[in-house]
């Protein structure tokens, strides 16, 4: 791990080496680009905007008043993964899922980790986002996390790095989804180039993942998409999940509990509901259990849950899994539950709570990037290299009034890839969201959602903060025709290398 | 289907539904009072406001009634929950709510409207004209002009349209019935308030049945339904009141007459499969058979305004029990 003065300076190109030259997965992309004549790649980018703009127009229109929706930015190059690169995260992915969903399954029954000592029971137990409804309840595959976002970056050598677990309800998928039909729709002669790996089974995916969440075993158990409504900024994604899944989106108030089970109100009378994907977060989802002023959820719903009459994907309490204060451990619970060494690496983090870390933190703040354990959405925090002396002092303040709010990372410095702005094309940083999602069996789509920080320099990819999104490849370079002669820049495990030899 | 969801498509139809009535009423009324004394000229003023039930309303927030202030409350008003303005409003919104389980035709077509509607000066049709009646260098008629018509027509349009639209993309499904339902209630509802309103007036005396009194009073109400020309083509004769009201409410072939609208309405809630909706169903069954098998001579000897005021009444009615089988909370 470098040191986090270098980190600022260097970054690691996805598309060059060092000398200029495009890497093998990026080839074909490249030539086309460059025979493609200047103002035709204008002119698609002027469609890619048009068509863009044209659905943003009708997305901006939505609510006059309340929480207008917005359009993510959307950039017409693709970031390119290998396939041989791709196997290894989802290894990892798959290994860092299964532990977690692991760890949630011992903290509500057993508790043997903290037994062990790996980690203090006191960091677990009084946490908030620590379901004491949860204890001794048996779910389906004992799965906690239906639906994972992993947020991945890349460091100046290449590696990639977990930045942050999503276990909760993670959003963004339909980006995914969006940007592809857009890409396939803007460049279709790009995809002949080269063989990209299809995304658009993720719905039927997701649809199997939460049926096999089902509480009964039913042939087809009844799903609903929960949301908190049309004034969500998430909405979009919400509505789009539903019917590429072709099951009801629902509001709190469609539903009610009656007799122990869930039920939907529909024309023709109530109809029982088995599993519930909701996009509506733990402390809202039932007023008679948790806050009594949420609209958003259904009264009763905690005991139906209880009873094993319905299912929450993903289930209440995964919050105590992907806290910033947790994550540090994820590590040691891959050794701990899988007797495995860690595929994909955490970033070293310094826990403020602890006086040692504390100390180490507050004398090296302008390197440092702080983050508050719950915060999310680029909230919150301070990246030591850009902040003025000012907005450093400030957080200090912060930060020694409430230590234990508190964790700091080394300034990462994520990868970049070539992006269309207004001078043309240029470098910007971006980080990768891939989705996971555990039932009888753990499902992926090769990809993810590739984040991109529009404004120059910027490490943050937020949508919140002014980030956008780029279509995310997972290619099989091997079967691309032209097969460069330089080997992969990049220091994979050994065995995406074996991977490598075994198909050329 | 979702009760939720039902229930905003029912709206939305049903308010699209209302703003085109609303428009009728108002392009005939900015046209009767071109004639007329004094008192014609009032109490069609007035009538609009009867008919939507809104006369204490408008009276809360305008002095004198006049052609501008009546179409600025009726058209423009946003608080008046009846108006053009809050009927195009509601109906986007119900359609935003549910634009998943709707074609995309048919919430870009409420969308569109919406956006359009904000594009119409309200001042040019009422505002300034307003001032220039009050000094009276405009006569009231003269104050609307074709800005005004051209907005009502243009109501008529999008209204037409997105009935055209939903008719020609939505599967046919829950969505679609209670679609339907909502157009021809509103629709039964709206035809059953301007005959008994406008009969009023035109005709306060039993006695003048059958009659052909002011023929550009008659000619203008069948307009509003848009009326006139079935008139002649199926009567070929010149305008009775007695006719009139046959038409408007017993003529199956007439599709915004009273028995026209409770077949759509019978229909579509046949197709719906629901508990608890035996109630509904039986008063929408025996509304449509009264209108079916209704006999004009005899609805005028057991009094028109009385049998329109039942009329109203079992739509009302109508419009409670299937709110309480299907839309409302089970």
């Amino acid at each position: 791990m470098p040191s986090a003065r270098q980190a600022a300076v260097q970054h690691y190109d996805e598309m060059r080496l060092a000398g200029g030259l495009a890497r093998a997965h990026y080839q074909p992309l490249e030539q086309w680009l460059a025979s493609m004549p200047p103002e035709r790649v204008e002119e698609k980018r002027r469609e890619a905007d048009l068509l863009f703009h044209r659905v943003g127009i009708t997305f901006a229109v939505y609510g006059d008043q309340a929480g207008a929706e917005r359009l993510i930015p959307f950039d017409t190059i693709p970031r390119i993964i290998p396939m041989n690169e791709w196997e290894m995260l989802a290894r990892g992915l798959r290994q860092r899922v299964d532990a977690l969903n692991r760890f949630l399954h011992d903290i509500y029954h057993e508790q043997k980790i903290l037994r062990a000592g790996v980690i203090p029971a006191e960091q677990v137990l009084t946490n908030e986002a620590y379901q004491v409804s949860m204890i001794g309840l048996e779910l389906p595959n004992h799965v906690y996390s239906h639906i994972a976002g992993i947020d991945l970056i890349r460091h100046e050598d290449g590696s990639y790095y977990v930045l942050e677990d999503n276990l909760r309800t993670p959003s963004g998928v339909s980006y995914m989804l969006e940007n592809r039909k857009m890409m396939m729709r803007l460049f279709p002669e790009l995809f002949a180039r080269q063989p990209v790996q299809p995304v658009e089974h993720y719905p039927g995916l997701l649809l199997r993942t939460l049926r096999d969440a089902a509480p009964r075993q039913l042939r087809e158990p009844t799903v609903v998409v929960l949301t908190p409504g049309q004034y969500n900024s998430a909405y979009f994604e919400h509505a789009f999940l539903a019917q590429q899944m072709g099951v009801e989106l629902v509001e709190g108030a469609d539903l009610l509990v009656k007799d122990g089970y869930v039920y939907m109100r529909t024309t023709g009378g109530r109809q029982r509901v088995d599993v519930i994907y909701r996009r509506v977060d733990d402390p809202y989802l039932d007023p008679l259990a948790f806050r009594p002023d949420s609209l958003l959820g259904v009264p009763g719903l905690l005991s139906v849950v209880r009873a094993g009459n319905v299912a929450l994907a993903n289930a209440m309490g995964t919050g105590v899994a992907d806290d910033k204060s947790t994550y540090p451990y994820v590590p040691d619970m891959i050794r701990f539950y899988l007797g495995e060494e860690p595929i994909l690496a955490n970033v070293p983090t310094w826990q403020c709570k602890r006086p040692d870390d504390l100390e180490l933190v507050l004398d090296r703040l302008p390197e440092l990037v702080v983050k508050e354990v719950q915060g999310s959405g680029g909230y919150g925090m301070l990246i030591g290299p850009t902040a003025t002396k000012a907005e450093i002092a400030a957080f200090r303040q912060r930060l020694q009034a409430d230590p234990a709010n508190y964790i700091a990372q080394p300034t990462l410095s994520l990868s970049t890839c070539p992006t269309f702005v207004e001078q043309g094309i240029a470098p910007r940083h971006i980080d990768l969201r891939p989705f996971v999602l555990s039932g009888d069996e753990v499902r992926l789509v090769p990809g993810g959602l590739t984040r991109v920080a529009l404004k120059e320099g910027s490490l943050v990819v937020n949508s919140s903060q002014g980030g956008g999104t780029k279509d995310t490849w997972i290619v099989d370079a091997e079967a691309a025709p032209d097969e460069p002669s330089e080997s992969s820049p990049n220091p994979l495990s050994d065995a995406s290398k074996s991977q490598s030899q075994e198909q050329g | 289907m979702l009760s939720r969801v039902a229930d905003r498509i029912f709206w939305m139809s049903r308010q699209m539904e209302r703003a085109e009535n609303m428009a009728r009423i108002l392009g005939v009324t900015s046209n009767l009072v071109l004639f007329g004394n004094h008192e014609a000229q009032g109490q069609n003023l007035l009538a609009p406001l009867t008919i939507t039930g809104t006369a204490e309303a408008f009276a809360a927030q305008h002095d004198k009634l006049t052609l501008p202030a009546l179409i600025d409350f009726l058209a423009f008003d946003q608080s008046n929950p009846s108006s053009i303005w809050s009927c195009l409003r509601d109906a986007r919104e119900n359609a935003h709510a549910v634009r998943w389980q709707i074609t995309s035709e048919m919430w870009e077509t409420l969308n569109a409207t919406w956006i359009e509607l904000r594009g119409f000066g309200r001042r040019t049709m009422t505002a300034r004209r307003r001032s220039d009646a009050a000094r009276g260098e405009l006569s009231l008629a003269d104050s609307v002009g074709a800005e005004a018509t051209r907005f009502f027509d243009w109501v008529k349009d999008r209204s037409h349209l997105f009935r055209g639209v939903t008719y020609g993309t939505i599967v046919r499904g829950e969505a679609f019935n209670f679609s339907r339902l909502g157009t021809h209630l509103e629709r039964a509802d709206n035809t059953a308030r301007i005959l008994d309103v406008k009969y009023h007036i035109l005709l306060p005396r039993v006695e003048d049945v059958g009659g052909a009194l002011d023929y550009y009073q008659w000619a203008a109400l069948l307009r509003s339904v848009s009326a006139f020309e079935t008139y002649r083509l199926i009567y070929r004769d010149q305008i009775f009141p007695i006719k009139v009201a046959e038409l408007l409410i017993l003529e199956q072939r007439m599709p915004r007459s009273l028995a026209a609208c409770a077949a759509q309405v019978n229909a579509s809630l046949e197709r719906i499969v629901g508990q608890n909706d035996a109630a509904a169903k039986r008063l929408s069954g025996e509304l449509f058979v009264r209108l079916t098998h209704a006999d004009i001579e005899e609805i005028f000897q057991s009094g028109l305004h009385e049998y329109l005021t039942d009329c109203l009444d079992d739509i009302n009615e109508l419009g409670s029990r299937m709110q309480r089988a299907y839309l409302g909370t089970v």
